[in-house]
C-alpha cells in the first residue's frame, strides 16, 4: 500500500493506492452519485452513474472501480456528465413503475434523492410502462418488481453477506429481472433466512416490510460497514 | 509387446521435427498412391445442400467400380464462393465443379480420365479466386479437416516444434510484435503487447482462450475457419501458450457451431494421440492442454470479461476494465484470450518470419483478414485480403459487385457496432483506422451488401433491435437506451416521428455509446450514427414527407401513416 496525491475537481487530495476514486472523493465530502455501489458489497459497476473524467483518457471511467493513481487529475461535474446522469436516471424511471406519491419508500428513496439532486423535474424519454407483479408471498417482505432498478445489491447482500443466494438476475437486456431461488415464489424459498438484509440495502421501495405505509419504509444499510469491520478484525 | 510393436507405438507420437517429417513423408506417399484426389466440401453451406449425400454417392460409386486405389474421395474445406454449394474439386488437375447433386456422380467419375465436364466448372482462376491473399486460410479445400496427417504433410506443426526447440518465450513474443499482427477479433489491438503482458504477469498458474463466439449478424468467418483449419488454430494457441507461459487453454465456441465444435474436439483428441499436446511437448518441459467449452449463443459472451464469467459457469456479464484479462482474467489468473484468426496467423508467421507477414498489408494494419461476403451480392461467401485493399475491389472485384438490374447502395461492415459505409466511400482502403475514420469498424469481418432497396433507417433499426435483444441487461444505458433508441427508429420507420425525436434519437445514441459498462452498448448507437451522418436525408424523408425513399419500410413514395387498406 501507498499514498498517493491527486487532484479531484480542483481539490489536491490524498489516498490510498488500494482505494478508489469514489472512496477517496466520499472521504473528502465530494458527491458522486451512485445506485448500485454499496460500501460492504462487492462493487458492480452497473448504474453508471459514477462515470467521471480523468484527465489523459479520452474515455469516462466509473469512480467505483477505478483505483487512484499518484498524481491522476480527475472531475466529477460537467455539463456532459451532468446530461448523462440525468439520461440514464431518466431511463431508470421509464424502464419501471415509479409512482412516488404512493411508494412505501416516498422521501426515503435512494432514486428519488439522486433524481433531486441532479434536478431532474420532468422525464423526457417515453414511459414504457412494464407489466410486472408484485410476489407479496413472503411473511414479513414484499417485493414490488415495478420499483427495481436491478442494481443487484440484493443478490450481492444475499450471496456476499447471508450466504444463502436466494436472489439473482433471470432474462436478458430490459427482460431481466430478479427472482428467488429456482423462480420460485419468495414465500415458498427454501433459502432464504428471512434475515432482510436484501431490504435494508435495496435502494428504493421495490423491497420493503409488510404493514408500511407510504412514507413509512426507512432502510438501514450501515450494518454492512460494522460487518465489513468484524470480518476485517477477525482475520 | 515385440520389437515390432514397440517401433508403431513410437512411430504414433510425434517428439521431434524427425517424427514430424516422417509423418508427412508417409501421408505425402499415401496421397501420391492415388491418381486423383477428390474433396467434397464440408462446410456448414455445403452441408445444408446436400454435400454429405455427394460424398457418399461419390464414395460407393467408386467402390462399386473397384477404383478405391485409384482416387481418394475426401470431405474436404470451404473453398469459399459458397453461394455455388456444394462444391467438389479434383486435384492434381485443380478443376472446381459446383452446384454439384448425387446425380452428378456419374458424369464426374466418368470425366476424371478425360477432360473436366464444362457445364459443372467453376472458373477458379476467376478474381473471386485470384485476388486473394491467403494465410489462414492457406490450402483452401486440400486439407481434409478431420485428419491431422493432411496438416502435418503440409507443414503443419512445424512451428511449435521450431519454437519448443529453438526459441525462447520471449523471442516468441518478439517475433510476433515485429510482424505487425494485430486482434483479429475487431478492435485491433497488438497481438504481441497483448502476449507480452500476459507473459509479464507474475502468476504460476496462466491460461489462453481461444474466443470463437462469433455472433455478429452476417459473420461467419470464425465458423468455416474453425471447421476447416482447426489443426492451425490449436496449434497457435499451443505457441502462445508457450510464450506467456500458460499450461492449459480453452476454446470456447458457440453451440450454433455444432461442426466446428466437432472437429475442434476431433483435433484435440488427435494431436493427443500424436503427443502434440499433454506433458512433455516435443520432449521439451512444456505441458499444455486443451479443452472446448461450448457457448449457450448470447452475443454478449463474445465480449472477453463476458465469456470468462461464462467459462468459469457463471451468467455472462461483462465486468469493468481493468483489471484486464491479462493481469486477472479466468479463474483470477492471468488470462490470453485472442480471435480465432489472430491464433490462425501464428503458426504462419512463425514458418515464414514476421518480415514476410509485414511486408503484406498497409502501414499500420499488416497480413491478411477474413472477410464474410453476403447480402445482395453476386458471390456470397468467404474470402481472405491483403489488409489495404479497397472496399470497391472486395465488392466489385471479389464479391461480382450487386445483381444485374440492382443498383449498390451501402456495404456494412463490423457488425451490430459497425456502419454503413456509402458508395462515394469505396475507394477507402480496408484497414483498422480507415474504417474507423468512416463512423465503421473492422469487427470480425462481416460484410454485408445492400441495393437501393434497402432502406438504412429501417437497417439501423434491425440492428437496434439485435443489441436490444442482446444486452444483458447488467448496465443501464444499454438495457434501457437501446430500447429507447429502436422505439424511436421504428416510431420513425411508421412516418410517426418529429424532428424533436430526431434530436432525441442523437443524444440518447450518444449516451449509449460513452456512458455503457462494454463493447456491446459502446458500439450499439454506431449503425445509427453511421446511417445518420451518409443517409440524413433518408430520416428527413421519413420525418418530414412521411414516405420512405427506398419503399422498405411502406410501398414508395406512399404516405407512412396511411393504413394499407380501411375497409
Amino acid at each position: 500500500m501507498r499514498v498517493v496525491t491527486l487532484t479531484i475537481n480542483d481539490q489536491l487530495l490524498s489516498g490510498r493506492d488500494d482505494e478508489t476514486i469514489l472512496q477517496v472523493a466520499k472521504a473528502h465530502n465530494i458527491q458522486i452519485p451512485t445506485l448500485c455501489q454499496l460500501d460492504g458489497l462487492s462493487t458492480w459497476g452497473g448504474c453508471r452513474l459514477c462515470l467521471v473524467h480523468i484527465h489523459g483518457s479520452d474515455k469516462l471511467s466509473p469512480a467505483c472501480v477505478t483505483k487512484v493513481t499518484e498524481g491522476m487529475v480527475v472531475e466529477t461535474e460537467s455539463e456532459r456528465l451532468n446530461k448523462y446522469r440525468h439520461t440514464i436516471v431518466e431511463m431508470l424511471y421509464t424502464e419501471g413503475n415509479h409512482i412516488c406519491s404512493v411508494c412505501v419508500s416516498n422521501n426515503n428513496c435512494e432514486l428519488q434523492s439522486t433524481a433531486q439532486n441532479l434536478g431532474i423535474d420532468h422525464i423526457s424519454l417515453p414511459y414504457l410502462y412494464p407489466s410486472r407483479t408484485v410476489d407479496a408471498s413472503h411473511e414479513r417482505f414484499v417485493f414490488d418488481p415495478n420499483r427495481c432498478i436491478l442494481c443487484t445489491r440484493c443478490v450481492r447482500v444475499c450471496d456476499e453477506i447471508e450466504g444463502a443466494h436466494t436472489w439473482d438476475v433471470a432474462g436478458r437486456g430490459i427482460n431481466s429481472h430478479l427472482i428467488t431461488d429456482l423462480n420460485e415464489a419468495w414465500g415458498e424459498s427454501t433459502s432464504c433466512t428471512s434475515c432482510g438484509k436484501c431490504v435494508e440495502v435495496c435502494p428504493t421501495g421495490s423491497l420493503y416490510e409488510k404493514g408500511k405505509a407510504g412514507g413509512e419504509m426507512v432502510k438501514h444499510a450501515e450494518f454492512l460497514t460494522y460487518i465489513e469491520e468484524m470480518r476485517k478484525n477477525h482475520k | 509387446m515385440n520389437a515390432n510393436n514397440l517401433n508403431n507405438s513410437k512411430a504414433q507420437t510425434i517428439r521431434s521435427n524427425d517424427d514430424l517429417l516422417l509423418c508427412a513423408e508417409r501421408e505425402k506417399d499415401r496421397q501420391a498412391q492415388y491418381k486423383q484426389n477428390l474433396f467434397v466440401c464440408m462446410g456448414t453451406a455445403c452441408q445444408s445442400c446436400g454435400s454429405t449425400e455427394v460424398l457418399k454417392a461419390l464414395s460407393s460409386r467408386i467402390k462399386d467400380l473397384g477404383l478405391e486405389k485409384d482416387y481418394l474421395i475426401s470431405p474436404g474445406g470451404c473453398q469459399g464462393n459458397c453461394s455455388q454449394a456444394p462444391l467438389v474439386s479434383v486435384h492434381p488437375q485443380n478443376v472446381l465443379y459446383q452446384n454439384i447433386s448425387p446425380q452428378n456422380t456419374n458424369d464426374i467419375i466418368g470425366s476424371l480420365k478425360g477432360s473436366p465436364i464444362k457445364e459443372l466448372s467453376c472458373d477458379n482462376q476467376s478474381s473471386f479466386f485470384a485476388r486473394q491473399t491467403r494465410i489462414v486460410t492457406e490450402y483452401r479445400g486440400l486439407l481434409n479437416p478431420e485428419r491431422i496427417e493432411d496438416y502435418i504433410a503440409v507443414g503443419g506443426f512445424s512451428s511449435l516444434l521450431k519454437v519448443l526447440t529453438q526459441m525462447s518465450p520471449s523471442q516468441v513474443i518478439q517475433e510476433i510484435t515485429c510482424s505487425g499482427l494485430r486482434g483479429r477479433g475487431g478492435a485491433g489491438y497488438p497481438t504481441g503487447l497483448k502476449w507480452s503482458t500476459v507473459a509479464k504477469a507474475n502468476d504460476s498458474q496462466k491460461y489462453v482462450i481461444c474466443n470463437a463466439d462469433e455472433g455478429d449478424p452476417g459473420a461467419f468467418m470464425n465458423r468455416n475457419v474453425l471447421e476447416d483449419y482447426p489443426y492451425k488454430i490449436l496449434e497457435g494457441m499451443t505457441i502462445a501458450g508457450y510464450a506467456v507461459g500458460a499450461n492449459q487453454g480453452y476454446v470456447y465456441v458457440r453451440a450454433e457451431y455444432d461442426v466446428a465444435v466437432k472437429r475442434v474436439e476431433n483435433a484435440i483428441k488427435n494431436m493427443q494421440r500424436l503427443a502434440l499436446l499433454g506433458n512433455s511437448i516435443g520432449n521439451t518441459s512444456f505441458n499444455f492442454n486443451l479443452e472446448v467449452r461450448v457457448g449457450g449463443g448470447a452475443f454478449v459472451c463474445g465480449e472477453e470479461t463476458a465469456l470468462i464469467a461464462s467459462i468459469e459457469g457463471g451468467r455472462a456479464l461483462p465486468s469493468p476494465r481493468p483489471p484486464y484479462p491479462a493481469e486477472s482474467g479466468l479463474w483470477g489468473h492471468p488470462t490470453l484470450i485472442n480471435n480465432v484468426e489472430t491464433y490462425g496467423h501464428i503458426a504462419p508467421i512463425i514458418r515464414n518470419g514476421s518480415q514476410w507477414f509485414a511486408n503484406i498489408g498497409t502501414q499500420k494494419s499488416k497480413g491478411t483478414k477474413t472477410f464474410a461476403l453476403s447480402g445482395c451480392i453476386k458471390n456470397t461467401g468467404l474470402v481472405e485480403v491483403a489488409l489495404g485493399t479497397t472496399l470497391r475491389e472486395m465488392i466489385f472485384d471479389i464479391g461480382g459487385g450487386v445483381p444485374e438490374g440492382r443498383k449498390f447502395k451501402a456495404v456494412q461492415t463490423g457488425g451490430p457496432a459497425g456502419g454503413c459505409i456509402p458508395e462515394s466511400q469505396l475507394d477507402a482502403s480496408i484497414d483498422y483506422e480507415s474504417l474507423k475514420s468512416l463512423g465503421s469498424f473492422m469487427g470480425s469481418g462481416g460484410m454485408i451488401v445492400m441495393d437501393d432497396s434497402s432502406c438504412m433507417v429501417d437497417v439501423a433499426k434491425y440492428f437496434m433491435q439485435f443489441c436490444a435483444a442482446e444486452s444483458c441487461g447488467k448496465c443501464i444505458p444499454c438495457r434501457v437506451g437501446t430500447v429507447h433508441i429502436y422505439d424511436l427508429l421504428n416510431k420513425i420507420t411508421k412516418g410517426e416521428a418529429s424532428l424533436e425525436d430526431l434530436s432525441q434519437l442523437e443524444s440518447l445514441c450518444d449516451v449509449v455509446q460513452n456512458t455503457s459498462l462494454c463493447g456491446l452498448g459502446q458500439g450499439a448507437p454506431n449503425p445509427v450514427l453511421s446511417t445518420l451522418h451518409f443517409f440524413k436525408d433518408e430520416y428527413i424523408a421519413h420525418i418530414v414527407d412521411h414516405i420512405c425513399p427506398a419503399g422498405a419500410c411502406g410501398p414508395k413514395g406512399q404516405d407512412l401513416r396511411r393504413p394499407a387498406c380501411v375497409l
